[in-house]
């Protein structure tokens, strides 16, 4: 009885080995470090960047802890903060731009740990400090947008097409072409269906007027969201990757919303500004020709909208968008050929060829690129355009300091946006704050087992140390297994971390209550142990169920930090399941369940009055527990009890250890019957009196 | 060392009337504090921007109340968060103003008012987050309180299911009703304290009821009184020790955990403690209101009588 197979312990052994080697990653913290990593995916980093890092610090004779090429980005590993962002800056000027140089943290687990894949948890933004957002796109806008890109489009192909038309209007989610009769409505929408095939058309007849409604159709729209989205994502990439963060996490969350994350960044300010810059950027042209002055009065051509240049002067732009920003696909600052600072703008294909086009037919004019946030539009530069351009590459210059030419550059850069979005939610934590988060959740789990540790190891004695080991294990296990899941550490899970240790707890107290239960109905030792832990199997399982409920339903419902908990809640049950039944058991069979066990060792049991179904020397003799031939000692000779009785007088009432014969004195005062009463009111009592066994004194 | 020490069964069930007023008394005066009062919903719920400054000296919360107010951010609440050093200001939603850039402008007025401010933490979250995490956490919790009545109800019976459900829902109600009398922050975090609380507190009612199952089985001459009182009486230790543990843990988070988890800790043990309570006498005394008897169970439970936890 209480008997294990081989496997069965060595199901045990190998899952602790596991627990602590993918646990112990966890302990060896975190090192400063700067990683490197090419801006652009056509870029690699290899041994030759490796090589020029090296060089780079050997130069400015900084120190590296070391220095190794990790998936497509170099990372140099420091020994305090200050040489890190010393070293950043030092890379920065050094490898130009054509690679972020991010700070970081590196693990200092050893090689060995990490070619096994046992990494430390991930630790969430509010252990170690940074900014999330959630961002989500304004469809309406990027709608509207595109209601009027049709707009002007459809205009086009009218008057190409030569088929005579009223007007068209924008009304809502609609464009309104207005036609004076129904032969030319049908020619038009004949030729626009073939011409725009995300449109739909119907015809409507309002007074004299023949209309065509046009709508943008829904799969169509479906489309341009998803599409709107993952454009984003990507500026959103371009934009994080300007700020120089090692791990951003930018993924889409439902249908229009971008969650960001950003580990690490300590000024949110900047973070914010670039981030929040929803910026688009439209290509339009510049009319020199209206009244200017009249405008400014209030008097705004149709089809024209006045608008002031960054620190100059007011001008008239026509509302007709020429090019977005989508279009480009990459902007640098530079130098022109007079040593000017300028700015390099490269166009993708399309954007080549219609702005080919524009040059071409607007030579001698003004173009203005202007930067849309939030409703408000801003021209970045309005340069004229000198000579047709093709292939692509842009120059901008003239009237341009360094600064500036950097700073359009990175609005052009970044300013690609397909649709306007909004920070819709927003957690920063301050790096100070989220050290002390770490201490204070790794303080709350400590204490909290500590002090169940002591009282579940007083209560139930030698099963009370087997919980606590169980407990113990549970933890290693739940955190080793975080681990292998690279789940991420936030404070609430690091709560339900502390609360694991509090519920797992509850397992292995009904399993010693079932035992003692069963002592106390008469079952001889390894019986109780047994049918102990079988009947209270039963139960444990119930009980976790119903919290698995609750937490899977945390997870499922809970956003955040709130998931993190569930995480941590969830898996805490299973390990805890394991380890209070299987592992504890484990140990218990390991211990007992190989010899004769007059006793089990599970704190004084008491009974009931009247109920003799346990012989009395059972909870007499539970004293000594481990070995039996003491039980006779201690049972059978009322004298020896005595004199364990009267060492604890003595304890309590401080006397100085050295009084041994104080002690055979005060044994001899007491009388036959007194000597009775006290082993009884020992028996009662049943503090921990193992411990004081008569010859320890 | 043993806690209890019963020689008798305790007669629980004889005064589950005195149980029953005192339930329905926390139960409707928590409902009445909920509804006069209302909850204090975080912003996590209500939106809003929350900024955690510290300062190096202890902070004249009046001073930055009137810098705050000379610059025109008018609404927002100033008060100590923790220690005298750190600052708590609340703004509420404001429709106008891009609420991402609310946060920094109110930091660049700080800093300017006083160089040493530090930033320790900025939530903000905007109105439809906020009414989709109000919604989310009520579908959780009905979620939940659906899972355990089904769960309860295949393991052991509707009335089992049932009682279960309320008994535990009396233990949410009155932790909510505590937060609306004390105007305790109500937070995501709180919520998550709430639902682990109604699947822990459920633990309880499943342990009794597992013993009054076996009570049926085992006690055949029994009354049902005499059978739920005697697995009352037994588990009685059991519980105890069990919430006594995991009060300890959430007394080190109380401690230790900061201000983050005080208010989770806090739900916690309300919840803990009139778990103890209710798990006696309200889910108990329900399955007798209900009606239950020998046969619910035995007659369900003769064949797979044995082992049948190890088979789940």
């Amino acid at each position: 009885m209480n008997r294990y197979a081989l496997w069965q312990y060595l199901i045990i052994a190998v899952s602790i080995v596991l627990g602590l080697l993918y646990t112990l990653p966890n302990f060896y913290g975190e090192s400063p470090a700067v990683q490197i990593s090419p801006l652009r995916a056509s870029l690699n980093a290899d041994t030759a960047l490796l090589k020029q890092v090296e060089e780079t610090l050997t130069q400015a004779n900084i120190k590296a802890e070391g220095i190794f090429l990790e998936g497509n980005s170099v990372k140099v590993r420091f020994t305090d903060t200050d040489t890190q962002i010393k070293a950043k800056d030092l890379f920065e000027s050094a490898l130009g731009k054509d690679y972020i140089t991010a700070l970081n943290l590196l693990p200092n687990s050893p090689q060995w740990l990490t070619s096994l894949g046992a990494l430390p948890m991930y630790l969430g933004l509010d252990l170690r400090g940074g900014v999330h957002f959630m961002l989500e796109v304004d469809m309406q806008g990027a709608l509207d947008k595109s209601l009027e890109r049709y707009s002007s489009d459809v205009r086009t192909t009218l008057r190409g097409k030569k088929i005579p038309y009223a007007g068209i209007e924008k009304l809502n989610k609609k464009l309104i072409l207005k036609f004076r009769d129904a032969e030319s409505r049908t020619q038009a929408e004949t030729e626009l269906k073939s011409n725009y095939p995300d449109l739909g058309f119907v015809q409507e007849q309002v007074g004299e007027r023949f209309d065509l409604v046009a709508t943008i159709k829904q799969e169509a729209m479906l489309r341009m969201q998803d599409s709107a989205v993952m454009q984003n994502i990507t500026t959103l990439r371009n934009r994080v990757n300007e700020l120089g963060v090692a791990e951003p996490i930018i993924q889409k969350a439902g249908k229009d919303r971008v969650i960001v994350q950003l580990p690490g960044v300590q000024d949110t300010a900047k973070a914010k500004d670039i981030l929040g810059r929803t910026a688009t950027l439209e290509i339009r042209m510049v009319d020199d020709e209206r009244d200017l002055d009249a405008a400014m009065r209030g008097q705004v051509p149709a089809g024209l909208e006045l608008y002031e240049e960054r620190g100059g002067s007011p001008l008239l732009v026509k509302k007709q968008v020429l090019l977005t920003g989508e279009h480009i696909t990459d902007a640098q600052p530079g130098f022109d050929k007079d040593n000017q600072p300028a700015v390099h703008i490269n166009l993708d294909n399309g954007g080549s060829r219609i702005f080919k086009q524009l040059t071409r037919d607007n030579v001698g004019k003004r173009m203005a690129i202007l930067l849309i946030e939030k409703n408000q539009a801003e021209v970045i530069t309005a340069p004229v355009i000198r000579e047709e351009i093709g292939g692509g590459r842009v120059q901008i210059s003239g009237r341009m300091t360094n600064t500036e030419a950097r700073d359009v550059a990175l609005l052009l850069r970044s300013g690609a946006l397909a649709a306007p979005m909004d920070i819709i939610e927003e957690r920063t934590v301050g790096p100070s704050l989220g050290a002390e988060n770490i201490s204070r959740g790794f303080n709350s789990t400590l204490y909290g087992f500590l002090a169940v540790a002591i009282f579940v190891a007083a209560y139930y004695a030698a099963f009370g140390v087997i919980s606590v080991i169980a407990l113990a294990l549970n933890l290693l296990l739940l955190v080793g297994l975080l681990s292998i899941m690279q789940a991420t550490l936030t404070l609430p899970g690091m709560a339900a971390l502390a609360l694991t240790v509090g519920m797992a707890i509850d397992a292995n107290v009904l399993i010693n209550e079932r035992i003692r239960d069963e002592l106390r109905t008469g079952a001889s030792p390894q019986q109780a142990i047994q049918s102990g832990y079988e009947r209270a199997l039963g139960t444990i399982l119930d009980s976790n169920i119903t919290t698995l409920i609750a937490g899977i339903a945390l997870f499922a419902f809970g956003s955040g930090p709130v998931k993190g908990f569930a995480v941590v809640l969830c898996l805490g049950i299973l390990t805890s399941v394991f380890t209070a039944t299987f592992v504890s058991r484990g140990i218990v069979n390991l211990m007992y369940g190989n010899r004769r066990l007059d006793t089990v060792p599970i704190g004084k049991i008491w009974l009931p009055k009247g109920n003799d179904k346990v012989p009395d020397t059972f909870d007499a003799s539970d004293e000594q527990p481990i070995e039996p031939k003491r039980r006779e000692l201690a049972v059978a000779n009322e004298p020896e009890a005595t004199i364990e009785q009267s060492v604890e007088q003595v304890v309590v009432s401080n006397d100085p250890p050295h009084s041994q014969g104080e002690i055979a004195v005060e044994t001899a005062t007491i009388k036959p019957d007194s000597i009775a009463r006290n082993t009884s009111a020992s028996r009662s009592k049943g503090k921990n009196k193992r411990k004081k066994s008569p010859n320890v004194t | 060392m043993e806690i209890f020490r019963f020689n008798r069964d305790i007669p629980f069930m004889r005064w589950r009337r005195v149980g029953a007023v005192i339930s329905i008394t926390t139960f409707i005066l928590a409902i009445f504090f909920i509804v006069t009062k209302g909850l204090n919903l975080g912003i996590d719920f209500t939106g809003g921007t929350i900024l955690e400054v510290n300062y190096r000296q202890a902070a004249d919360l009046e001073k930055i109340r009137t810098v705050l107010t000379g610059k025109g951010v008018t609404d927002a609440s100033v008060q100590n968060f923790g220690t005298s050093r750190d600052v708590l200001i609340r703004l509420p939603v404001k429709p106008e103003v891009s609420s991402a850039q609310l946060s920094e402008d109110v930091l660049e007025i700080l800093r300017e008012a006083d160089s040493s401010v530090e930033m320790r933490r900025v939530e903000f979250v905007g109105p439809q987050v906020g009414e989709e995490l109000l919604e989310n956490g009520a579908l959780a919790l009905l979620f939940v309180s659906i899972g355990i009545v089904i769960y309860l109800a295949i393991r052991f019976e509707w009335k089992f299911g049932i009682a279960g459900m309320i008994a535990n829902l009396h233990d949410v109600i009155i932790i909510v009703g505590f937060f609306a009398f004390f105007q305790w922050e109500f937070s995501l975090t709180v919520l998550a304290a709430v639902l682990a609380i109604l699947g822990y507190s459920v633990n309880e009612s499943v342990v009794i009821f597992d013993r009054i199952r076996e009570n049926f089985r085992k006690l055949r001459k029994a009354s049902v009184t005499q059978v739920i009182d005697n697995a009352i009486t037994q588990t009685m230790s059991r519980t105890v020790i069990t919430h006594g543990s995991t009060q300890m843990v959430v007394i080190a988070m109380l401690l230790f955990g900061g201000e983050v988890l005080y208010y989770f800790s806090l739900a916690l043990t309300i919840g803990i403690l009139f778990g103890i309570y209710s798990s006696i006498m309200v889910g108990s005394s329900i399955i007798m209101l209900l009606g239950v008897k020998r046969e619910d169970l035995v007659a369900l439970e003769k064949k797979p009588l044995e082992n049948d936890g190890a088979v789940v």
